[in-house]
């Protein structure tokens, strides 16, 4: 761990839905401008966990500590004031497609900062230009994008209130290969220029070496390990071995039935 | 199974479905009136459901009151009291017809289109990326929906009521035979500030229902497209129903002695 302030904080945390216990007890801490990947399969609770975090989901119990300040049980209006310290992008992007490219990438500025529809639309402009993308993309709709196109606004959305940390939600699934290193670029350099703290949750390992600065891995409702990038290859534990070599035998046992 | 448990069971099931309805709107009313406001919103709604909903209501109202015009005047015929048909089309309208069928439309139109894009929105994350953007979704989705639901189904129902009677007025005049001066005196006789006014206070209830619906029912969808189709079904029979019930609540309100 470094020796940077602690920016969140991630204590007991438990989550169920019904019968099945989603966070069994996550302990997480996420320093000042550190990038941690959390990694695992599918249905681990990864995304449970960042929206616990967002406050999209109450936890069970627990505590999440963002910048000291308590976010588990906030009001409205208080986890709205918070929430202004968070930019997402979400695993499909979740664009409004109602509003043009330039209006999601400005949402924050116009209904958050209130600023002028003029000034909104050039740092919306100014900002899609950051994840590689020109000014004739601002006027289009959602629909007319292709996938890698609605990551990079999404990420654009993301970083467009300059907040001070990010999360992303699978930022490469459903990509090809390159797009995908394109959009793992381009995190990891949104990620630096901010000097923001990310917390990312993906199941490729491409994807979780290029952005992390630590990774922690999430089994059964638990973190089952963390360290740094550079340790992963020789963690030493037998789940963290079989997931990042894809490897069907080993410690993991996958709820696969027989047709 | 135990018939009475079935029966219990489906009675809590309706208690907890209102209260949960009721929570929501209520949630919308406080969230909505604290601001802050979305200007730009409202007016899209407003547009959406005031002047697109014209055509259809507009063609409701006029052969509405054609229908009304031709089945009052072979009824009234028998005992000799078709000088009553202008009136009767225009109480007709004013007080049940127009309102209740410019609701109805509406919710087939604007009910099931909230309910499908509030739903699409809710299986897609962007009401999650709403409030990762601190953007409360019912100040930005909801409130002007229920705003622009009570504004403007008044004014459509104004157009209806205005179409409905030219819609009689053109059937008593060049098919049933009255005289244009005749039929437009006929109209005007006895009609009342207050049949207007009940119509107009009914529109705005059932705008205020079809919106409130639209959205409870595509907020809570789930399940990807399956469960935002069932969400534009429920959207529409619901806002439908609870249409006929609010019209006979406003009606004993208004009219019972």
């Amino acid at each position: 761990m470094s020796e940077r302030p602690i920016k969140i904080r991630i204590r007991d945390l438990h989550k169920s839905f019904g019968a099945k216990q989603v966070l069994d007890g996550i302990d997480l801490d996420v320093a000042e401008g550190e990038s941690v990947v959390v990694i695992g399969g599918s249905g681990t609770g990864k995304s449970v966990l960042l929206k616990c975090v967002l406050g999209l989901i109450e936890p069970d119990r627990g505590s999440i500590l963002v910048n000291g300040q308590e976010v588990v049980g906030l009001g409205r209006r208080a986890r709205e004031q918070v929430m202004q310290k968070f930019g997402m992008l979400f695993q499909n992007a979740a664009l409004f497609d109602s509003l043009p490219v330039w209006e999601n990438v400005a949402f924050g500025l116009l209904n958050v900062k209130r600023i002028g529809r003029s000034e909104a639309k050039e740092r919306a402009i100014e900002t899609l230009g950051q994840v590689g993308l020109g000014a004739d993309v601002a006027d289009l709709w959602p629909a007319e994008l292709s996938g890698g196109m609605r990551k990079r606004v999404g990420l654009a959305r993301a970083i467009a209130t300059q907040p001070e940390i990010l999360f992303f939600d699978e930022p490469t699934t459903g990509l090809d290969p390159i797009m995908a290193d394109v959009i793992n670029d381009l995190i990891a350099r949104s990620v630096r220029q901010l000097g923001a703290t990310a917390i990312s949750i993906t199941h490729d390992m491409a994807s979780a070496r290029k952005i992390a600065d630590r990774i922690a891995m999430l089994y059964q409702g638990r973190i089952i390990w963390q360290g740094p990038v550079a340790h992963i290859d020789h963690s030493g534990n037998p789940y963290v071995e079989q997931f990042i070599h894809g490897r069907g035998e080993g410690p993991i046992k996958l709820d696969v039935r027989a047709a | 199974m135990n018939p009475l448990a079935v029966i219990g069971r489906l009675f809590l099931s309706f208690l907890v479905a209102i209260g949960d309805l009721t929570l929501f709107a209520g949630r919308a009313i406080v969230q909505g009136v604290s601001g802050p406001y979305y200007p730009r919103a409202i007016l899209r709604q407003m547009i959406d459901i005031g002047y697109y909903s014209l055509p259809v209501v507009g063609l409701t109202a006029i052969f509405t009151g054609m229908v009304l015009a031709l089945q009052s005047h072979t009824g009234f015929s028998r005992f000799e009291a078709q000088s009553a048909v202008a009136t009767i089309v225009v109480l007709s309208m004013t007080r049940e017809l127009g309102p209740v069928l410019a609701g109805l439309m509406v919710a087939g139109r604007v009910g099931a289109s909230m309910a499908a894009e509030i739903g699409t929105m809710r299986v897609t994350e962007q009401i999650d990326a709403l409030t990762t953007l601190s953007t409360d979704p019912f100040k930005y989705l909801v409130w002007p929906r229920l705003i622009a639901g009570l504004l403007m189904l008044p004014l459509l129902v104004i157009v209806a009521d205005i179409i409905g009677v030219f819609g009689g007025y053109i059937v008593g005049t060049y098919k049933l035979g009255f005289g244009p001066h005749e039929y437009i005196n006929n109209t005007f006789e006895f009609l009342e500030t207050q049949d207007v006014v009940s119509g107009l206070v009914k529109a705005a209830v059932f705008g205020f229902l079809v919106a409130l619906m639209g959205c409870y029912q595509g907020y809570h969808s789930e399940g990807g497209a399956q469960g935002v189709g069932a969400a534009t079904t429920k959207a529409v029979v619901s806002a439908s129903i609870l249409i006929l019930t609010a019209n006979y609540v406003v009606t004993e309100l208004f009219f019972s002695r």
